[in-house]
């Protein structure tokens, strides 16, 4: 299936909001969450250049698996290291240890359900804590209320996730071509959403 | 023929896209330096220079070529090979275009007008008549010719030629290689037929890809270290970061799993990623 001019536009939004988070958006920060959001941001500016140049083939590439791994895996230990301070290390260690272990079991062949459940687990965690954490923070006050927009970026890339990697299942929740027709739309959205929450929140 | 017709002939003959790109290189050396007296003046006298001297040497490659252009399909079209400019024409046209641009640089500032040359004098003499026919390596030499306009733009603002240009520079000729060598592997048929050797024809597919990965992982390494040395502020470091690591990672699957799509993206990222590399450079002076 391929691009068209909405999809490179939206796409085109995408790494300009995210060259923006990269460059400006976390300037004032501590060395490791500046290095987990470069790192998750600069996926996602990666992502949608590679999509816009070379089509939605790329999404089918092995390495997407790991990659989109390390999306909400870094952005969750930005935001529990800025403000669950007592949390800091075991989340380190959590997210260290979930992307060996997502990376180990893609990399070896296994016929048992142990790569889907480290998937599931990994991505499950890393997921809710940038859904939750954000809203949380901006109910309680603790944020400003457009912070929440961080946990509505975290449950769109959620989404995203949870779509290719069933697909990438053979158990697909949508057609592959209604997924791809929405995923720079959402890639977009999630973008803006993190974007403006860190920026006004 | 009408003028008109002639004209747009010669204006395909300059490559206009290609140099605009690298007037764009020359620009973004020009503020680099960030010179402390940058007037609209001496940016359109820098890109009007530039840009006829790097018109100049290209029509005059088109000359020099127009017998092995004529038997590749890549280059069939073009107004030399199809015999729609005379060749003495396209001579003249050439050494005109080439002495005002260079003149032009000379008059401006004498070290920027002999950096303007070297890359004229490479491009033509060295890389066109001597070696393209000759040596696969001769690529090397096309690239030295690509990275002077990005020293020349620095120059003219510094007055002087220092390390930082020389990264600048460096950064453009190793990104060359990502584009003519991808060319070549592309095109191999046309080069055997017009007898030009080649990566690809002299060291094989492997070596070639070898090659373009290192070179790309080079041209970031000399990049980020312009960028350092510029002192590039550490929001536009971090994204230069980023898009290197892009680069890398296309650099590493060209190497070990390449595939045409692989060699077709980093082909492609490469120069969204040096563009985007010029843009930072300006954006960090303005």
């Amino acid at each position: 299936m391929k691009l068209n001019s909405l999809d490179r536009t939206l796409l085109l939004f995408t790494a300009l909001l995210a060259s923006y988070q990269v460059s400006e958006g976390i300037e004032g920060l501590a060395t490791l969450p500046v290095t987990a959001y470069t790192i998750g941001f600069g996926i996602l500016l990666i992502a949608a250049l590679l999509i816009f140049i070379l089509g939605f083939e790329v999404l089918d590439l092995p390495i997407v698996f790991i990659l989109s791994t390390i999306i909400p895996l870094s952005l969750s230990l930005g935001l529990v290291w800025n403000h669950l301070a007592s949390f800091r290390t075991a989340y380190l260690i959590f997210t260290i240890i979930g992307f060996l272990a997502v990376t180990f079991t893609r990399a070896i062949p296994m016929t048992n359900k142990m790569p889907v459940i480290i998937l599931a687990l990994t991505h499950g965690i890393s997921g809710l804590t940038i859904f939750l954490l954000p809203i949380f923070l901006a109910i309680q006050g603790d944020m400003k209320l457009p912070f929440a927009f961080v946990g509505i970026g975290g449950g769109l890339i959620g989404i995203g996730g949870l779509l290719l990697s069933f697909l990438k299942m053979g158990k697909p929740i949508l057609s592959r071509e209604r997924i791809m027709r929405l995923f720079p739309l959402l890639l977009l959205l999630t973008t803006a959403c993190f974007v403006a929450g860190f920026v006004w929140g | 023929m009408p003028f008109i017709g002639k004209l747009r002939h010669y204006w395909s003959l300059t490559k206009p896209s290609q140099s605009g790109l690298l007037l764009a290189t020359g620009l973004a050396g020009y503020m680099s330096a960030r010179a402390t007296s940058i007037t609209s003046s001496t940016i359109l006298q820098l890109s009007a220079s530039l840009f006829l001297a790097i018109a100049g040497s290209t029509i005059l490659n088109m000359w020099w070529d127009r017998d092995i252009d004529a038997k590749m399909g890549r280059t069939q079209k073009r107004a030399t090979s199809k015999g729609l400019v005379a060749g003495s024409e396209v001579l003249l046209v050439g050494l005109l275009v080439s002495v005002i641009g260079v003149g032009w640089a000379l008059a401006m500032d004498v070290l920027y007008g002999i950096v303007v040359f070297a890359g004229l004098f490479f491009d033509v003499v060295i890389y066109s008549m001597w070696l393209k026919r000759r040596t696969a390596w001769s690529i090397l030499w096309g690239g030295i010719s690509g990275a002077m306009p990005i020293l020349a733009g620095r120059t003219l603002g510094l007055g002087a030629i220092d390390w930082i240009g020389i990264m600048l520079a460096l950064g453009i000729l190793l990104w060359i290689p990502t584009h003519t060598l991808t060319f070549s592997m592309k095109f191999a048929k046309d080069y055997a037929d017009a007898g030009v050797p080649n990566f690809p024809s002299t060291y094989g597919l492997g070596v070639t890809r070898a090659a373009i990965a290192i070179s790309s992982v080079l041209a970031a390494v000399a990049m980020v270290t312009a960028g350092y040395g510029i002192g590039m502020h550490d929001g536009y470091m971090r994204l230069l970061g980023v898009l290197s690591a892009g680069l890398f990672m296309l650099a590493g699957a060209i190497a070990f799993k390449p595939t045409e799509m692989i060699n077709f993206g980093l082909f492609k990222y490469a120069s969204v990623y040096m563009l985007a590399s010029m843009i930072l450079v300006v954006l960090e002076v303005i």
